[in-house]
């Protein structure tokens, strides 16, 4: 099976990597790119734990394929923080204790901020709208759009 | 979970797709936004032994209006359709149809032509074209033809695309005016596929009655289900109640949906009444007839 030769821009750093047609974004964000932060949930597109922005829109990495992301700006959770400083959406999950065991967290600060660069104010119901694809298994979804709305706050 | 291998195929153009999927016949399956099949080939239901990504062909995203038809593009995302001005005030139904498609992450991946093409008669999109009498244009070795969508689907997971053909256009006539739509659907959760949907879309007369009218069943069968009785029952009778009744028991009687963790069939056939009933009573609203 053909081998193919891809460029990706992570977090602002450009790789190039030869993948397997059926390699997953999220395998090649994680095992080739050593980025763990993105996590995998259900493996079958369901929960968002893997969630990237890929040219700024968020989505499912597992149900991705690496190849299908050729040429294109990724953004994870380890590119949020800049210059050792918090982005406003990581600080607000810290306040408002937008998590608990952390599993969802990486996707659904990914998902969060990509709302919040479309829409500098969003309603509670469009917060909830947003992360409908992200699944908290501890169910914290109350803290998780007070925390949404502290960013948003936080970035006007 | 990593599918079985495969081969991927990037054609920068329609006629190369089609190249490709006619040299290598039922071994081919076409990609687009990949959220049926990746799934699918992830959990080794379906194996694949090349995949064509029309993903890159230019040209194949668009949503427009011309020559008194909404014409979406082949690989254009569900998430344009849903930010489209012109779905947003002209086109409520496939509004209705597309929030419910299953989550927003999945939305700015998945396509609607995809969601057409795939043959599931789980998806939303094929009722609500069947509702607003859609045409879809294929594209193959042997050039372009069209398709009357209520014509489109065989069975499960079987459409009258030849495997060298391509969904590369969905044409939807304008409705004229005094016409409405309404997409209901009920599911457990987001992101499920419906226990039952109903998809109407009418067209009233000069004196208030039922002139068109387009009624369709997601998952109530092996293939999207047009509800050609209850149709037929509406044109020339007024949007009354009992007539709405009496469509909605028409239209739900023709399902044949199957008994799973959404529900029995008998719930199933109810649950898609009441929601032909409530998508009659929406679309009328929206055409201004109350």
């Amino acid at each position: 099976m053909a081998k193919h030769q891809i460029q990706v821009t992570v977090n602002g750093a450009t790789h190039q990597a030869e993948v397997e047609s059926r390699l997953l974004l999220v395998h090649l964000i994680r095992e080739t790119l050593r980025l763990t932060g993105t996590h995998i949930g259900c493996d079958t597109s369901h929960c968002g734990a893997c969630t990237v922005l890929l040219d700024d829109q968020p989505v499912k990495s597992c149900t991705v394929l690496a190849v299908q992301a050729d040429g294109s700006q990724i953004r994870t959770v380890e590119g949020l923080e800049q210059g050792g400083k918090l982005h406003p959406i990581q600080e607000g999950f810290t306040e408002k204790h937008g998590l608990q065991c952390g599993y969802c967290t990486p996707g659904m600060l990914m998902t969060s901020t990509a709302l919040l660069e479309r829409n500098k104010n969003p309603s509670e119901l469009e917060i909830r709208t947003a992360i409908s694809g992200n699944l908290c298994r501890c169910t914290g979804y109350v803290n998780i759009v007070k925390a949404v709305q502290y960013a948003a706050e936080k970035m006007r | 979970m990593i599918p079985a291998a495969f081969d991927y195929h990037r054609p920068g153009s329609l006629d190369e797709a089609v190249g490709l999927l006619a040299r290598h016949g039922d071994q081919a399956k076409v990609l687009s936004g990949g959220m049926s099949l990746l799934p699918l080939l992830k959990l080794r239901l379906a194996s694949v032994a090349h995949l064509v990504d029309i993903g890159h062909i230019p040209g194949l995203d668009y949503i427009k209006e011309e020559g008194g038809m909404l014409k979406i593009g082949g690989a254009t995302r569900q998430v344009a359709l849903e930010r489209s001005e012109i779905v947003r005030s002209r086109y409520p139904i496939l509004l209705d149809t597309v929030l419910l498609i299953a989550d927003p992450l999945v939305r700015n991946r998945g396509t609607v032509a995809g969601n057409v093409a795939n043959g599931d008669p789980a998806n939303d999109h094929p009722a609500t074209m069947i509702a607003l009498g859609a045409t879809l244009v294929a594209r193959g070795r042997k050039g372009e033809r069209t398709i009357p969508v209520n014509q489109f689907y065989q069975g499960i997971f079987s459409t009258a695309l030849a495997p060298d053909e391509i969904l590369t256009e969905i044409r939807i006539p304008t409705p004229p005016a005094r016409s409405g739509g309404a997409y209901f659907k009920v599911k457990r959760k987001v992101g499920d596929y419906a226990a039952a949907a109903a998809a109407v879309q009418i067209t009233l007369g000069k004196g208030g009655e039922f002139e068109r009218a387009g009624i369709a069943l997601t998952n109530a069968g092996p293939t999207p289900l047009e509800a050609t009785e209850a149709q037929r029952y509406l044109v020339g009778k007024m949007p009354e109640p009992a007539v709405i009744a009496e469509a909605a028991r028409i239209a739900a009687a023709k399902g044949s949906p199957s008994a799973d963790l959404r529900g029995s069939v008998e719930y199933k056939r109810e649950v898609s009444r009441v929601l032909v009933a409530r998508a009659l009573r929406k679309a009328v609203e929206r055409a201004g007839g109350h």
